[in-house]
C-alpha cells in the first residue's frame, strides 16, 4: 500500500513554543485519518505542515513519495476543507465552487458545469447562484468540501470540520463523510478534538499531546488498549487508577485503564459507595468511590438508579483492567 | 432543603433620587433616549448643513445680470450653461483629472502600508502604524503646504538631493516634459499632485487597513490552496475584499481634492481648479450664481461616482 503523507522527525517551532516536536507519521492511500488531540496538542500545525500553510523547522515531509519541503500551497494537489469553511463572500455558490478550475484557467461553461456536478455530490444541487451568506452552518460546510473536491485532489484535508454543527447535523455529516470517502477512495485526514467523532469515522487514529503523537491505531486498539494515561484519559474519559490500587485489585504494580461500561453493579463484590449519579437516556453515568479512588460506571439507562450514598458491590471481568505503559513513580 | 442553610440574598443596588428616577424612565423608554441622543446633531445637520446647501443649489439657478452686476432672482439655466464655457470647462476638466490621479496614487501608495498593518503589525508596531498614519492630521494644513514648497522649490531639498546624486539632468528632463512639468516641481502639476496625495494620504489608508482587517487569513489561504499564487490571490480574493475600504477612501481623497482651494493656489501652475473658480467668482467678483454653480458640479461628480462605484459592485463584500 502507498503512503500518502509521510512525517519523517518533523518539528515546527514558534519561538521557544514547540507546537510540533518529532513527529514521525505515515497516512496510507485512501484511508480515512483522524488527527485527535486536545487544542495546543499540535494536531492542527501538523495539518497545516501537510497543506503547506506552515513549513516545518526540521524534518522532512513526503507526499506520495514526493517531498514537499519548501513547496507553497498553491503547487501542491492537497486541498483543504477549512474549519471556517473560509468561503469567499464576493462570489456565489457555483464561482466558489468553481474558483480551483478557474485559477487553472479551465473555461467557464466547462468549470460551471463543474462545479454543479460537485455540489450534486455533497448533495446541494441548484444552489450555485446563491450567497455563501444565505446559506446554513451545514450548507456552507457542503460548499466548502464541494469547492475542495471539485479539484479531485489525492489528500483531502480537513480541519475540525464538524466542529460548529450542531449535534443532529453533526451525525448526519458524520455518515456522510464517512460514505463520500468511501466512494472517491480520496485520503482523508481530519483534526478533531472530539474523541467520539474520531473513534466513529476514522480508519485509524493518530492521538497528540504537547506536540508528540502518542498513540496510532485503529479507533478499536485507541479505545480498548491506549498505551498511556494520557490516551486513556482522553479517549473515552477511562477510570485511570494508580499502581497501589492496581495491585491491591489483583493486578500489577503499574497504572491501569478500567473503562466506565466494564463496571456492572452486582449484589455482592466490592463495596464502593455512590456518590452521585445523572441520567444520559440510553445509559445512566454513576459517580463511585472505591477505597476514595473516584471512579466513573455507565451503566444500562434501563437499570435502577442506586441511591445516593448507599452502598453497592461492584465487578468487572479479569481483562477490563487494561495496564498503561507509564511508570509506575 | 431549609431557606436558613442559604445566606440572605444580596439586596439590588439602591438609586435613589432624580438621576435614579430618570434613568429607570429611560429604561423603559429605550426610543426616547434614542431621540434625545440623536435630536441635536439631526436638528445641526438638518438646518445648518442641508439648509446652507439647499440655498447654494437654489443660487446657482438664479443669475447675473451683465451690466449692473446684480443678481437676478428668476429661475434660469444660463448659469450652468456659463460652466460650458470652455475656460470654465477646462477648470472642471483639470480637477477631475488631478482628483482621479491623486486617489490612483494614493490607493496605490496605501495599500502596502494598509495590508502591512493589517496583517502584520502587532501591539506597539500597531500602535506605531495607527500614530504614523494620523500624524500628518495633528499638524496646520498651512504648515505642511509650505512646507512641502521649501521641498519643492527651485532651490529646495529636492532638488538639493537630485545634485548630490548628480541626477539634476533627470529631473529637468522630467520637467521639460509637457503637462507634467514646468520651471520647478514646486510651480508644475506634479507638484500639486504630490502635495494632494500627502494631505490626503491618511483618508485612504485608514479606511483601507480597516477592510483589510477584516479578511480572515483562511481566505487567503484557501485561495493558496485552490491553487491561487499569490498574484492570483490578490487579484481574486484580496482586491475584491478590500475595494469597499479603497472606495471609501477614494471617496475622501477624491471629494477633498475636487473641493481644495488652498494646494493648488500655492503649490502649481497657476491655472485655477474649481475650488479656486468658487472662491474666486464668490469673492472678489461677486458673482454668487456661478460660483455656486461650480461647486455643484463636485456634488454631481462624486454622485456619479459613487453610483458607479456601486454598479462595478464595490460595495458587494459590505
Amino acid at each position: 500500500m502507498t503512503t500518502a503523507v509521510e512525517f519523517s522527525s518533523v518539528a515546527r517551532h514558534f519561538g521557544s513554543v514547540r507546537a510540533v516536536d518529532g513527529v514521525d507519521l505515515a497516512i496510507r492511500e485512501g484511508e480515512f485519518f483522524a488527527m485527535l488531540g486536545p487544542s495546543g496538542s499540535g494536531k492542527t500545525t501538523c495539518l497545516r505542515l501537510i497543506a503547506g500553510f506552515e513549513q516545518q523547522t526540521a524534518g522532512h515531509i513526503a507526499i506520495f513519495g514526493e517531498t514537499v519541503d519548501g513547496i507553497p500551497p498553491y503547487r501542491r494537489s492537497i486541498n483543504t476543507v477549512f474549519q471556517d469553511y473560509a468561503l469567499f463572500p464576493h462570489l456565489n455558490v457555483a464561482d466558489n465552487v468553481a474558483y480551483g478550475p478557474m485559477i487553472r484557467g479551465v473555461a467557464k461553461a466547462e468549470r460551471l458545469k463543474a462545479a454543479e456536478e460537485a455540489l450534486e455530490l455533497v448533495r446541494l444541487p441548484g444552489y450555485g447562484s446563491r450567497r455563501p451568506s444565505e446559506l446554513s452552518g451545514g450548507q456552507r460546510q457542503r460548499v466548502a468540501l464541494a469547492r475542495a473536491l471539485v479539484n479531485k485532489p489525492r489528500v483531502l484535508l480537513l480541519d475540525e470540520p464538524l466542529g460548529a454543527l450542531d449535534l443532529k447535523l453533526r451525525e448526519k455529516m458524520q455518515d456522510e463523510l464517512k460514505s463520500l470517502q468511501r466512494t472517491l477512495g480520496i485520503t482523508f485526514v481530519f483534526v478533531t478534538h472530539d474523541q467520539g467523532e474520531a473513534l466513529s469515522m476514522a480508519d485509524r487514529v493518530a492521538v497528540f499531546n504537547e506536540g508528540r503523537i502518542v498513540q496510532v491505531g485503529t479507533p478499536e486498539e485507541i479505545y480498548r488498549t491506549p498505551k498511556s494515561r494520557f490516551v486513556a484519559d482522553f479517549v473515552g474519559s477511562s477510570n485511570v487508577l494508580p499502581p497501589d490500587m492496581v495491585e491491591k485489585l489483583g493486578g500489577p504494580r503499574r497504572w491501569a485503564s478500567l473503562r466506565p461500561e466494564a463496571i456492572r453493579i452486582v449484589g455482592t463484590g466490592r463495596q464502593a459507595k455512590v456518590l452521585d449519579h445523572s441520567f444520559l437516556g440510553a445509559s445512566m453515568r454513576v459517580s463511585l468511590d472505591l477505597d476514595g479512588h473516584a471512579l466513573n460506571a455507565l451503566l444500562p439507562g434501563n437499570d435502577a438508579a442506586p441511591a445516593t450514598g448507599s452502598t453497592v458491590g461492584i465487578e468487572w471481568d479479569a481483562g477490563a483492567l487494561h495496564p498503561l505503559e507509564d511508570e509506575a513513580s | 432543603m431549609t431557606a436558613s442553610a442559604l445566606p440572605p440574598a444580596l439586596p439590588p443596588a439602591a438609586r435613589g433620587g432624580i438621576a435614579g428616577a430618570l434613568s429607570d424612565a429611560l429604561w423603559r423608554r429605550p426610543r426616547l433616549l434614542l431621540f434625545l441622543m440623536l435630536a441635536p446633531p439631526l436638528l445641526w445637520l438638518g438646518i445648518i448643513y442641508l439648509g446652507s446647501l439647499f440655498s447654494l443649489l437654489a443660487q446657482s439657478f438664479f443669475s447675473i445680470d451683465e451690466f449692473s452686476g446684480l443678481i437676478t432672482y428668476e429661475w434660469t439655466l444660463k448659469t450652468y450653461g456659463e460652466l460650458l464655457h470652455p475656460a470654465n470647462l477646462d477648470i472642471i476638466l483639470r480637477t477631475v483629472v488631478m482628483a482621479g490621479a491623486v486617489t490612483l496614487g494614493a490607493a496605490v501608495v496605501a495599500f502596502p502600508i494598509a495590508y502591512y498593518a493589517a496583517r502584520y503589525a502587532t501591539g506597539k508596531w500597531k500602535a506605531l502604524f495607527y500614530l504614523g498614519a494620523m500624524l500628518p492630521l495633528w499638524s496646520s494644513y498651512l504648515v505642511k503646504i509650505y512646507a512641502w514648497k521649501l521641498i519643492l522649490a527651485k532651490e529646495g531639498i529636492l532638488n538639493w538631493i537630485f545634485e548630490q546624486l548628480h541626477l539634476t539632468p533627470l529631473l529637468e528632463a522630467y520637467l521639460a516634459l509637457p503637462l507634467v512639468g514646468g520651471n520647478s516641481l514646486s510651480v508644475s502639476y506634479t507638484g500639486t499632485f504630490l502635495v494632494f496625495l500627502y494631505v490626503w494620504l491618511p483618508y485612504m489608508i485608514l479606511p483601507t487597513q480597516a477592510a483589510l482587517e477584516r479578511v480572515p487569513s483562511s481566505m487567503l489561504e484557501a485561495s493558496a490552496d485552490l491553487g491561487g499564487s499569490p498574484a492570483q490571490t490578490f487579484r481574486h480574493v484580496l482586491l475584491p475584499l478590500a475595494l469597499p475600504g479603497i472606495v471609501a477612501g477614494s471617496i475622501f481623497t477624491f471629494s477633498l481634492t475636487l473641493g481644495d482651494y488652498i494646494i493648488p493656489q500655492i503649490i502649481g501652475s497657476s491655472r485655477l481648479f474649481i475650488g479656486q473658480a468658487v472662491y474666486a467668482h464668490q469673492g472678489t467678483a461677486g458673482n454668487i450664481p456661478l460660483a455656486a454653480a461650480f461647486s455643484v458640479v463636485p456634488i454631481v461628480i462624486m454622485g456619479f461616482y459613487l453610483w458607479m462605484a456601486k454598479r462595478k459592485g464595490a460595495f458587494d463584500a459590505i
